[in-house]
């Protein structure tokens, strides 16, 4: 079976995409002539012409609204939104307009577009260059968001993404992009949205999480077994819808949490996760809901020893795993 | 028009009478918006509108029953089926795009709508309706750009009846006119008197014209007075002076095209009249019907959250 | 032509009446339905009053410059049509409210009548369901509340538990679905005085003990008992001269040959299965609201343990032996007394028996071992003169009588009952004689 990194899987899941719809078109700063900055679209425009492949003015609220429009008007449109740090300007088009279009129009118009947005930090990319935005999107009704961590997983949800009828928010964590390189079919399939997945199967503790801190939570787990802890590690995949009933399964059997997140804690990710354990495990429970997350810091400072002791770290989750587990 | 204006007045009535929450007038933006529909075609062309295109929704067809659905908020309103302000959502019989209140947000969409037109080779145009205030907006200077540099088939249509709720024209511009900025983005700028339905029509003609011939975005500035206060909920009184009030008596452009047309002999009064009469009963049936027909049900209102029924809380 | 009063309708102002402007209409005017009538002045806006249905004005009911109340009649006109439809009243908005007595009520604020904001600013007053909805489907309620399938235990309710030494297992919950809560465990923990009355009730004299978690499991039962049964007792005295005949002839042979100890619990024990078997209802439990029949007769035999009461089970009595029942006796009252029973041996009882008689209580009124429907006491066998009556005629002799006790759950068994398995009982036990084969 063939190995990709995260980055590679997007681009040939992109390509592919763009070969299988002819509606599918591309667009965002950088991503023709340039190829994107993270090379995600190397080769699109020679490919598929600049018709299909728009290098746009710098302008997030045009891009997403562009986006909207197209969408709106019969294509399948693929933005890219070059940092999640420079989402903010469109984030009325995205959450004031395209999540509710379908709604406001009681269906009569739907907006099947896709935005994608590298995020996340540990690159030394000090304030602009590191943030999480996942927050704003899962709270909007309307709106879908994922957030794929492993290469197998980046190619099947963003193809759903693709050809999902509403607006999809693609979170992929940059520092992923290279860093993870893992087994990917080469035949096409898709990942259902809004189903998370159980990366490891363990019986003591539930480690609920997404993102980069998947792999760091693996690690954590694979330590924690050999000083004989058996540590689950739930990958959350997709951030709205919530895939409850896994979260809600998973931490009946297990009897306890910890949810860990790079993202800073208040009103997070890990909140509406701790909310649904609380609702949902309360009898099961055997100790209280526990949360590893970023400190509440504007994220995240540039020099390293700062940004290091920001970031969640494997050696962070296995002594939260080990002070859970002795309650 | 007369139909227009007739029922713009009954919702004004309705709103007094705590029926209809909210409404915002054309009164006074009557000939333009007819005269710039009558221009297109409205079989394949695209239209986002922004709330004060009330008239314009009339000149595509819409009946006054549907209107007054949309106003008093009861089931069965076509655009949004009650969930959004009347006239927004997306219109049952032509590509009519009305989506939020957030000012000048359909520029950038309208943008989006004409790439993919021209990337596909359609013979379509689109046109977007804003006024004075939304050219303020970042997002309608970043589609205006986008649409020079792409050489869009769009027309951007700006109503300006120099007040942006209260705020004034020389506090919303520097310059003396809309229709100036469209040389900063490489396409031109027309400025018309919004009262006079001809010169309406054959600029938006000219300008549709260019846009089906591949010549790029054209923008359109019509001047015309906002005969009522910005919306139901609010009171010119307190920022117009009586004069500026008063002379807009003299602008109203339904009395102005009827007296334009029957000078030339194109109507007679006898048929103004009836015109008048025939307006006035519709509105009054639509009322009466509309009125008495119930409000959407509770339970519809989790659908069409996303394309899966199952995700919508409850 | 229908007589119709034209009120000053409710509009959008905070405040709740209105000055006579101008009357736009005479009487005698044909009027048409929305024709403006009348121009009213009122705090934030002039505003013309629409006619509610086409007609005749007749009479103006308000002058020009008059201060009228929104919601009273101004005109009258006759209409033309039979029905017209009032304009529906607004809602009435709240009375100002008053949070209640509370000390920063003043800092809080209350509710100005008539207040109202618009959709976007503006004073509109929504008029649109001051009509009643025309069937509108009320939601479906989310149904929700615990499995009803488990007993869930609270993580307070188990670290109480833990804390106070007790035994969840013996608690009623009072919770849905009979959950125990934390109030359940916190009741049972103060069954004891509560200690504020400890300290004021004991001297200097007395002396304290800390109950061992047995004893405190053994009190929450028997509060458990008292409360939700209602005893009610009944008995009879039984002439076991034969059954005492038939033990002093066959003791020592039953020791040699089946290294059993017999004592008198057997013979009972024999007598109170069969019983059981023709009195079902004495067998059985109040559970759920539903009387329970056992299938299986299971007699507990109360025991005094080391540590406390302890009541092993004889499981499945009606179908043994006499000898069957001494050994099986024996086993478990030896395993009570050393304190080696199993779960087995304290499981599964439908029916008590408790010899009181042993230490020579010649009554007894024993308390149910919930959630069993009754206890039987078998008192002391005292020698005492009785009257016969053979032939007509009476005559006192010397028996050994034994009074029987029953304490029965009066919500499943009546007196009426409660006799016919004492008298069965009685006549099992008074049909032994010396010589009778078991």
């Amino acid at each position: 079976m063939p190995e990709q990194t995260v980055i590679e899987a997007v681009r040939d899941t992109m390509r592919a995409e763009m070969r299988r719809d002819e509606s599918v078109i591309l667009l965002g700063e950088d991503v023709g002539l340039r190829g994107g900055v993270f090379l995600a679209t190397d080769g699109f425009i020679e490919e598929f012409g600049e018709d299909r492949v728009i290098d746009t003015p710098l302008a997030e609220s045009l891009i997403c609204g562009l986006a909207l429009g197209a969408a709106v008007n019969g294509m399948r449109p693929l933005a890219e939104i070059q940092f999640a740090d420079f989402v903010w300007p469109a984030i009325n088009q995205l959450v004031g307009e395209a999540a509710r279009v379908r709604y406001g129009t009681n269906g009569v118009k739907t907006a099947p577009m896709t935005i994608r947005v590298p995020y996340g930090g540990g690159v030394r990319g000090g304030l602009y260059h590191s943030q999480s935005i996942e927050v704003l999107f899962a709270h909007t009704p309307g709106l879908t968001v994922v957030a794929p961590a492993t290469p197998y997983d980046a190619k099947g949800l963003l193809a759903s993404a693709i050809r999902s009828d509403d607006p999809v928010i693609v979170l992929e964590h940059k520092r992923t992009y290279r860093l993870v390189k893992g087994e990917v079919p080469i035949e096409d399939y898709t990942i259902p949205i809004g189903r998370a997945e159980i990366k490891r199967p363990g019986s003591e503790m539930t480690i609920v999480t997404y993102g980069l801190m998947l792999h760091y939570a693996l690690q954590a787990a694979e330590t924690a077994s050999e000083q004989g802890l058996d540590v689950e590690v739930l990958d959350l995949r997709t951030l709205r819808p919530l895939d409850a009933d896994a979260i809600a399964e998973s931490v009946s059997r297990t009897g306890k949490v910890l949810i860990v997140q790079e993202d800073t804690p208040a009103v997070s990710i890990s909140s509406e996760v701790a909310a649904i354990v609380g609702e949902r495990c309360f009898f099961d429970l055997d100790g209280p809901i526990t949360r590893l997350t970023a400190p509440e810091l504007p994220p995240m400072p540039f020099s390293p020893l700062q940004e290091a002791a920001f970031m969640p770290s494997p050696e962070k989750i296995v002594a939260a795993i080990a002070k859970l587990a002795e309650l | 028009m007369v139909l227009s204006r007739y029922l713009d007045e009954r919702v004004w009535l309705l709103n007094r009478q705590g029926k209809a929450a909210i409404a915002a007038s054309a009164q006074g933006h009557e000939a333009a918006q007819v005269a710039c529909i009558e221009a297109t075609d409205p079989s394949k062309d695209h239209y986002l509108t922004y709330y004060r295109q009330f008239t314009a929704m009339m000149a595509l067809g819409t009946k006054p029953e549907e209107m007054l659905r949309g106003f008093l908020a009861k089931d069965g309103d076509p655009m949004s089926a009650a969930r959004q302000f009347p006239l927004h959502g997306a219109h049952p019989r032509v590509d009519l795009f009305n989506f939020s209140n957030v000012i000048a947000t359909q520029l950038p969409q309208a943008a989006g709508v004409a790439l993919a037109d021209k990337l596909r080779g359609d013979d379509a145009v689109t046109i977007v309706f804003f006024g004075d205030g939304a050219a303020s907006q970042g997002d309608t200077h970043e589609a205006m750009n986008f649409a020079g540099i792409r050489k869009l088939p769009i027309v951007f249509f700006c109503e300006n009846n120099r007040y942006a709720i209260s705020v004034p024209l020389n506090k919303q511009m520097a310059v003396d006119t809309v229709a100036s900025r469209a040389a900063g983005y490489g396409f031109p700028g027309v400025q018309v008197d919004g009262t006079d339905v001809v010169a309406v029509y054959e600029a938006t003609q000219a300008a549709v014209n260019r846009a089906r011939a591949g010549d790029g975005p054209t923008l359109i500035e019509v001047s015309v007075e906002r005969l009522q206060p910005h919306t139901t909920d609010d009171d010119h009184t307190r920022y117009r002076s009586p004069e500026d009030i008063a002379q807009m008596a003299n602008k109203d452009p339904v009395k102005i095209t009827s007296e334009t047309l029957r000078r030339r002999d194109l109507l007679t009064e006898a048929e103004d009249e009836a015109i008048h009469a025939e307006a006035k009963r519709r509105v009054n049936v639509a009322t009466d019907t509309v009125d008495a027909e119930p409000y959407p049900d509770t339970e519809t209102m989790f659908d069409h959250v996303t394309s899966n029924r199952d995700e919508g809380g409850s | 032509m229908v007589a119709f009063k034209i009120e000053l309708p409710h509009v959008g102002e905070s405040v709740t009446e209105a000055i006579i402007g101008k009357w736009l209409k005479s009487p005698g005017e044909h009027i048409e339905k929305y024709d403006p009538l009348v121009e009213v002045i009122t705090d934030k806006v002039n505003m013309d009053v629409p006619a509610p249905a086409s007609g005749t004005l007749t009479k103006l009911l308000a002058a020009e410059g008059d201060t009228v109340p929104m919601g009273s009649v101004i005109a009258e006109m006759e209409t033309d049509e039979a029905n017209v439809q009032g304009d529906s009243e607004s809602s009435p908005t709240p009375a100002g409210a008053k949070s209640p007595g509370s000390p920063l009520a003043g800092r809080i604020g209350t509710l100005v009548q008539g207040a109202n904001v618009g959709p976007t600013g503006g004073e509109f007053l929504d008029t649109s369901l001051s009509s009643p909805e025309p069937g509108t489907r009320p939601a479906t309620a989310a149904s929700s509340g615990p499995d009803n399938g488990k007993q869930h235990f609270s993580p307070v309710v188990t670290r109480l538990a833990a804390q106070h030494g007790v035994d969840l297992g013996t608690l009623v919950g009072t919770g849905l679905g009979g959950r125990v809560t934390k109030k359940d465990v916190l009741a049972a923990a103060e069954s004891a005085p509560p200690s504020t009355a400890l300290a004021d009730s004991i001297s200097a004299e007395d002396q304290v003990i800390e109950p061992t978690p047995i004893r405190r499991m053994i009190a929450a039962h028997m509060v458990r008992s008292t409360s939700e049964i209602p005893h009610a007792w009944s008995a009879v005295e039984v002439d076991v001269t034969g059954m005492v005949a038939w033990r002093a002839a066959n003791r020592q042979r039953f020791q040699q040959t089946h290294d059993v100890r017999l004592t008198y619990l057997p013979f009972t024990l024999l007598c109170v299965a069969a019983a059981l078997k023709v009195s079902p209802r004495i067998n059985s439990s109040w559970l759920d609201g539903k009387v329970v029949l056992k299938g299986a007769i299971n007699v507990g035999v109360a025991v005094a343990a080391p540590e406390g009461l302890v009541v092993p089970v004889v499981q499945s009595a009606a179908g043994s032996t006499l000898l069957e029942l001494a050994q099986q006796l024996d086993g478990v009252v030896k395993r009570a007394r050393s304190g080696t029973m199993t779960l087995n041996d304290v499981h599964g009882g439908t029916f008590t028996l408790n010899n009181t008689g042993a230490l020579g209580s010649v009554w007894g009124g024993a308390i149910i071992n919930h959630p069993q429907a009754a206890i039987l006491t078998t008192e002391a066998i005292v020698k005492r003169p009785v009257v016969i009556t053979e032939n007509d005629s009476d005559s006192v002799v010397v028996r050994s009588m034994m009074n029987i006790c029953l304490s029965f759950d009066h919500r499943i068994i009546d007196g009426a009952e409660a006799s016919i398995f004492l008298q069965a009982v009685r006549t099992g036990l008074e049909a032994i004689v010396v010589d009778t084969e078991f």
